[in-house]
C-alpha cells in the first residue's frame, strides 16, 4: 500500500506494449530518465504519432464549429475564468457551504487530506456496505490515489464502466489522456483484447466493439452494490455534485447500486448554479467540440422520499492531496481553476509527439506538467517544465484562461532557485562576461561561427545529444553588424546612420 | 511527500486540517485573472455592492452578475418560435429524433407506430398525465416504475424503451432536463435502449441559465436528488475518436413535442 503513493505509470513506450500495473516500477528509473527514454522512443514511432494526430483531426473541426456558435467565445472565457477565480479564492467558505448543504440533503461528506486517507475512507465505506461488486465510472482522482489497486488488494472486484477506461483496465494500462483514455489504441488491438478477455468474435467496426462492451456491462450495473464516480463540479449554493459524461455510464453507476461514492478534488467547487451554466457548455466545447456533453447530471444526496429509485446512501470524499500546496502559491493558484477539459493536451505539439504515457503522470500534457511538481515534488518532476516549446497554444486553448505556459516558466525558475545547476550558472556567467565586452563578444562570435561546421561533423559529447533531434544551421558568412554596415555604406551618400549602427553593435549576433 | 498514516481517521480532525491549510494558503491574495473585459472585474458585488473583499483587497470575489454568460454563450432565442426552431435544429444535429404532434392523441399514435415498427415487447413508463395518455395506446406489455410494487431494475433492464416526461427543454444546447422526482426516477431515462420524451412546446426555455434558475424557483430548497440534462442519445468516441451512438445509455432518443 505504501508504494502506491508516487508513481502513476512508469509508462510503456510503443503502442500496444503491455504496461506493468501502475505501481510496480516506481523505484529504479528516475522520472526524468524515464521521460527522456520514452520520449525518444515515441518520437521515433511515426506510425503512432500520425495515428494520434489523425484521431485528433475530428476534434479540431468540431471544436471550431462549436466555438463559432458562441456569440463571443473570448468574453465567455472571461466569465468562466472569473467564476473559477472567485470560487478558488474562497475555497474554505464554499467547501463548508457545500458540505453543510449536501449533508442537509441526507448525504455524507468525508475529508481526505491525502491519498492514503482517501483510500482508507473508501475502503471502510465499501466494507460497511458489504459490497460484492463495485462499478466505477471515469474518475481521474481515483487514478491519482490508485484506488483500484487498493480495492483489489482487499479482494474487491472493480469494473471500469467508461468504454475507454474499460479498455485501459483490460490492457493493464493507466489512461493515455485524461479525457480520451485509449485514444492511442487501434481498433484491431481492441478487437483482440475483447476476444481474449470476453471471448467475442473479432470485428473491425468501432460500432460493434462498443456494443460488445455495452452488452458486457449491463449485467454489472444491475448487480453492483457500490458505484464510484468522480465529479466535475461541486455546487456550494445547493449542495450538489455535477458529473459530465457522454456514455451514460455515470448515470447508471449513480442510479442502480445501493451506495454512491464520489471522490472529488477540493478545487472543484463553484459558487452557484449560474456559474455552472457558463462552465458546462464551455467544458463540452473546449474538451470535445460538443455544444454540451451528453449527460450533465446534478446529484444532491441519496434517493428522497417519493422517488422510485436511486441509492440509499451517498458519500462525497473531498480530496486535498497537495491541492492546498498549489493554493498556497498565489502565482500558480489559478492552475486550480482547471476544469480538466483536456484542450491543452489536444493542441500541444509536445503531447502529440511524445504521447501520453511519456509524462508518467496522472494528468498528462501542459496542465499536468504544471501541477505534477506540486503534487509529487519539484526536484523529481521539474523536467516536465522543459517539455514545452512555450508556444502558448495551451494557454490559448484553455477555456478558463489559465496561463499554462508561463507557469511552466515559473516552475523552471523555481527549480533553478532551489537547486541551481552549476553548469548553467557557469554558462550564464560566461555569457555576461562576453556580452558586456564588445571585443570579447566579437571574438567569441567569430570562434563560434568557425566551429559550427566542425561541431556538426565531429559531434563532440554534449553537442551530440543536442544534435540527435535537431539540425545545426549553417553559420552565416558575416555577422548582422557587418551586414548592416555594408548595407549602410551601399546606401551611400545618404546620412550616416551613426546612432543606429552604434546601437546595433551592442545587440549584434 | 507521502504523509504520516494515522491509524484511526478522525473525521473532524481531517476536516479541520484541510480547512486550516486552505485558510493559511489564502492569506496571500491572488489577483483576478487577466480578462479582456475589465468591466467584468469591476461590476459591483452581487450581494454586497461597492466593497472590495476585505481579506484580499481585490475586487469582491463574487464578481459575476446573475447569468453573466448569457450575452456570450450560444444563442437560445428571444421568442417562443425562435426557441423552438433553435431547439429542433440542435436536436437534429445531435442525432435525436424530433416528432412534432398536434395533440396528445397524435403523440400516442406516433409512439404506437414506433413501438410497432421496432416490435418492442416491453415498455417502461412512470406516472404522469401526458405519459399515461400515450402509454394507453400501446399494445405491448408496459410496466410502471413508480407503481405500488416499486422500481425493479431487473425488469427495467428487460424493457426495450422507456417513456418519460421532462421538466424543461433547453434551446441553447438542445438539452432535455429530467429529474428524479417527476420524470420517473434515475433509471428510466438511462437504462432502456430507447428513450422517448413527451413534452409540450411551452416547456422550452432559452438557455441553460434560464433552466437552472427556473428549476431552483420551482422546487425552492427542495430540489430532487437528481437533475439531469440529456443532450442527444448516449455516445462515445473512445475508439479511434469515431462517433458511436448508444454507448451505455439509450441508443435512440425520441423527443415528442406536443402543441
Ligand atoms: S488547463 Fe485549461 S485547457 Fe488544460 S485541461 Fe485544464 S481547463 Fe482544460
Amino acid at each position: 500500500m505504501t508504494t502506491l503513493q508516487h508513481n502513476a505509470a512508469s509508462g510503456s513506450k510503443e503502442s500496444g506494449k503491455k504496461l506493468p500495473s501502475a505501481d510496480s516500477q516506481a523505484g529504479p528509473v528516475p522520472p526524468k530518465r524515464q521521460f527522456l527514454q520514452d520520449a525518444a522512443a515515441h518520437v521515433a514511432d511515426i506510425g503512432h504519432r500520425s495515428f494520434v494526430r489523425s484521431a485528433l483531426g475530428g476534434y479540431y473541426k468540431s471544436r471550431d464549429a462549436q466555438k463559432a456558435r458562441y456569440r463571443d467565445w473570448e468574453h465567455a472565457r472571461d466569465a468562466a475564468s472569473l467564476a473559477k477565480w472567485s470560487a478558488v479564492n474562497r475555497l474554505d467558505e464554499l467547501l463548508e457551504q457545500f458540505a453543510a448543504n449536501f449533508e442537509g440533503r441526507g448525504g455524507k461528506v468525508h475529508w481526505a487530506a491525502n491519498a492514503h486517507d482517501a483510500r482508507e475512507i473508501i475502503l471502510e465505506l465499501v466494507r460497511q456496505a458489504g459490497a460484492r461488486a463495485i462499478i466505477k465510472s471515469k474518475c481521474m482522482t481515483s487514478e491519482e490515489i490508485h484506488l483500484n489497486a487498493a480495492l483489489e488488494e482487499e479482494g474487491y472486484g472493480v469494473v471500469e464502466s467508461d468504454l475507454g477506461e474499460f479498455i485501459q483496465q483490460l490492457r493493464g494500462e493507466p489512461p493515455y489522456h485524461f479525457v480520451f483514455p485509449c485514444m492511442h489504441v487501434r481498433r484491431e488491438e481492441i478487437s483482440r483484447l475483447f476476444e481474449d478477455n470476453l471471448g467475442t468474435a473479432p470485428t473491425d467496426s468501432p460500432e460493434e466493439l462498443t456494443m460488445i462492451a455495452r452488452r458486457h456491462m449491463r449485467r454489472l450495473y444491475v448487480e453492483a452494490d457500490v458505484g464510484i464516480t468522480g465529479a466535475n463540479f461541486l455546487v456550494a449554493e445547493t449542495g450538489q455534485i455535477s458529473i459530465t459524461e457522454n456514455e451514460g455510464n455515470a448515470r447508471l453507476t449513480a442510479a442502480l447500486p445501493r451506495m454512491h461514492i464520489a471522490l472529488v478534488g477540493i478545487e472543484k467547487v463553484v459558487a452557484n448554479l449560474d456559474d455552472l451554466s457558463i462552465l458546462l457548455p464551455m467544458l463540452a466545447t473546449a474538451g470535445a467540440g460538443q455544444p454540451m456533453t451528453c449527460y450533465n447530471t446534478l446529484y444532491g444526496g441519496p434517493r428522497q422520499e417519493g422517488e422510485c429509485d436511486g441509492p440509499h446512501e451517498m458519500h462525497v470524499v473531498l480530496l486535498d492531496n497537495h491541492r492546498s500546496a498549489i493554493l498556497a502559491d498565489p502565482e500558480q493558484r489559478d492552475s486550480l481553476h482547471c476544469i480538466r477539459c483536456g484542450a491543452c493536451l489536444n493542441v500541444c505539439p509536445i503531447f502529440k509527439n511524445v504521447g501520453g504515457f511519456t509524462y508518467g503522470t496522472t494528468y498528462q500534457g501542459p496542465i499536468g506538467s504544471v501541477i505534477t511538481p506540486h503534487l509529487r515534488g519539484l526536484a523529481d518532476w521539474n523536467h516536465l517544465s522543459g517539455a514545452s516549446s512555450l508556444c502558448g497554444a495551451c494557454s490559448d486553448a484553455c477555456p478558463v484562461r489559465i496561463d499554462i505556459h508561463h507557469h511552466l516558466l515559473h516552475n523552471r525558475r523555481n527549480a533553478a532557485r532551489t537547486s541551481p545547476s552549476r553548469l548553467e550558472r557557469l554558462g550564464h556567467r560566461l555569457f555576461v562576461t562576453a556580452a558586456t565586452r564588445p571585443w570579447l563578444f566579437r571574438t567569441a562570435g567569430w570562434m563560434a561561427r568557425q566551429s559550427m561546421g566542425l561541431a556538426r561533423r565531429l559531434k563532440p559529447p554534449l553537442v551530440r545529444e543536442w544534435l540527435a533531434s535537431r539540425d545545426l544551421p549553417t553559420a552565416p558568412r558575416e555577422t548582422f553588424r557587418a551586414a548592416w554596415q555594408r548595407r549602410s555604406r551601399a546606401a551611400g551618400a545618404r546620412r550616416p546612420e551613426k546612432g543606429v549602427s552604434s546601437a546595433s553593435s551592442r545587440e549584434s549576433t | 511527500m507521502s504523509s504520516p498514516t494515522p491509524s484511526k481517521l478522525s473525521a473532524a480532525s481531517s476536516r479541520e486540517t484541510i480547512l486550516a491549510r486552505i485558510r493559511e494558503a489564502l492569506r496571500v491574495p491572488a489577483p483576478p485573472p487577466h480578462v479582456i473585459d475589465r468591466t467584468l472585474v469591476d461590476v459591483p458585488h452581487r450581494s454586497d455592492p461597492s466593497t472590495a473583499d476585505p481579506r484580499s483587497g481585490f475586487p469582491a470575489l463574487q464578481v459575476l452578475p446573475a447569468d453573466a454568460g448569457r450575452p456570450w454563450l450560444p444563442d437560445g432565442g428571444d421568442t417562443p418560435e425562435e426557441r423552438l426552431a433553435i431547439l429542433t435544429d440542435n436536436l437534429e444535429k445531435l442525432r435525436a429524433e424530433v416528432h412534432r404532434c398536434r395533440d396528445v392523441a397524435h403523440a400516442a399514435e406516433t409512439i404506437a407506430d414506433l413501438a410497432r415498427a421496432a416490435s418492442w415487447q416491453r415498455v417502461a413508463w412512470h406516472h404522469d398525465a401526458l405519459v399515461a395518455d400515450v402509454v394507453r395506446a400501446l399494445s405491448c406489455e408496459t410496466c410502471q416504475v413508480d407503481g405500488p410494487s416499486g422500481s425493479d431494475k431487473e425488469l427495467l433492464e428487460s424493457c426495450q424503451a422507456g417513456i418519460t416526461s421532462c421538466e424543461l427543454l433547453v434551446a441553447q444546447t438542445g438539452s432535455i432536463l429530467v429529474d428524479s422526482r417527476r420524470s420517473g426516477g434515475r433509471g428510466l431515462s438511462i437504462l432502456p435502449h430507447v428513450h422517448l420524451v413527451v413534452a409540450r412546446v411551452d416547456q422550452v426555455v432559452g438557455t441553460l441559465g434560464d433552466a437552472l434558475a427556473l428549476t431552483k424557483q420551482r422546487h425552492g430548497g427542495q430540489l430532487p436528488s437528481m437533475l439531469s440534462f440529456i443532450t442527444g442519445p448516449s455516445r462515445t468516441g473512445d475508439i479511434e475518436r469515431i462517433l458511436v451512438l448508444g454507448a451505455h445509455g439509450p441508443k435512440e432518443l425520441h423527443v415528442i413535442l406536443v402543441g
